[in-house]
């Protein structure tokens, strides 16, 4: 991939727009850079996706910040996050900038809230979608375990309130441990 | 100096600030609020309330918000790169090391673990907000459910299935549904 202009543009427009669409809260950035970075772009695979996903989550500090630099680091090293890190900051800076000068008339605002309000169906429904794709191609994959770890991380978290931070450290070191041993029978029939 | 104070404060919401959502209200509130008296309770609430209606992180749009209270523009900077500076510098160094190492069996196998539980994460954020579209709810309750709210379950099934089927750029579901949201709630 050349390093050009038109690369690095396209690069603060994408995570650009993913930033200025982060409503309702982090996981938003899923299904938004899923679309412009797998499906558009090609520029990283779906599973690479899900990993930087959960390393956003693993670290502190805003997601859509870590997945950013993530990506911006993974297409074009350092200059790549700089960029997207940029591009990230920006959105969120310019409109509270704006918006802390006359926010309690942008707060009761009735066309603001309609909008709003229609909005966070719509948000609910690309997640659903996402959620959709992704769930249903790992039970089609047959694999029992990772279909026995999406729903033990769900009941986890949603039912009992588990930290998902704990979760995702479980899930990590469980899926490590078991690599480990099917690596050492593996071994012992070659 | 109030920029070193603005810089240290979100430096630490920055990095003790983990699962984001809702978990890191109370770091935020603990600096702006408890510690500096940089906002009042009523202030910090609206600033909560203007965060959910408006695009990115609580974190950043606190720091923009109090930054630009206390030293303008300049201050919404500072606060700004404090609260991601050094996020942004430990997802550099983990991602430096996730890419040289991924094709290895072990770190493989601890991201093969990962993938199904981070999609059960999405689908429990995606309840939240779907309960929060349907009900005003975070969390379903049954004494709730003859408060259904039709119109958002109408617009919600409507993008589910453009999204399914034409697979378009979710930005502009969002768009569409903010219009549709419009006509719903206040010309219908």
């Amino acid at each position: 991939m050349v390093k050009d202009f038109q690369f690095y543009k396209k690069l603060f427009l994408s995570t650009f727009s993913v930033s200025a669409f982060t409503f309702g809260g982090g996981y938003v950035i899923v299904p938004l850079m899923k679309k412009k970075f797998v499906e558009d772009l090609h520029w990283i695979d779906e599973n690479e996706m899900l990993d930087i996903v959960a390393i956003s989550q693993s670290l502190p500090g805003p997601m859509v910040v870590d997945a950013s630099v993530l990506i911006g680091y993974r297409l074009a090293g350092i200059p790549g996050a700089a960029v997207t890190l940029l591009s990230t900051l920006l959105p969120p800076f310019v409109i509270l900038s704006v918006i802390s000068l006359f926010y309690q008339a942008f707060r009761t605002n009735p066309v603001v809230n309609a909008v709003l309000k229609g909005m966070q169906a719509g948000i609910a429904a690309i997640i659903a979608d996402v959620v959709l794709s992704d769930g249903l191609k790992i039970c089609k994959s047959k694999n029992t375990l990772s279909i026995l770890i999406m729903a033990a991380s769900f009941i986890a978290v949603y039912f009992l309130n588990i930290s998902v931070i704990l979760v995702i450290l479980i899930c990590g070191v469980f899926g490590g441990v078991t690599t480990v041993i099917r690596n050492r029978k593996g071994g012992k029939k070659a | 100096m109030i920029y070193w104070k603005l810089l240290w404060s979100f430096l630490q919401v920055g990095l003790f600030s983990f699962g984001g959502g809702y978990g890191i209200l109370p770091v935020i509130q603990q600096q702006v609020v408890s510690e500096n008296h940089w906002l009042t309770l009523k202030e910090f609430t609206d600033v909560v309330t203007i965060s959910q209606m408006t695009p990115g992180p609580i974190a950043l749009n606190a720091a923009t918000f109090v930054g630009t209270k206390l030293a303008g523009p300049l201050g919404a900077v500072v606060a700004t790169l404090g609260c991601s500076l050094p996020t942004a510098i430990l997802a550099l160094i983990i991602g430096h090391y996730y890419y040289k190492y991924r094709d290895m069996s072990l770190v493989k196998g601890v991201f093969e673990g990962l993938r199904p539980a981070i999609v059960s994460l999405i689908a429990t954020a995606g309840l939240s907000i779907l309960f929060l579209a349907f009900f005003n709810t975070e969390t379903f309750q049954i004494h709730t459910l003859p408060n259904i709210d039709w119109k958002a379950v109408v617009i919600f099934g409507a993008c589910l299935l453009i999204q399914r089927w034409k697979k378009t750029d979710p930005i502009y579901i969002m768009l569409g549904s903010g219009a549709v949201g419009v006509i719903a709630y206040l010309v219908l």
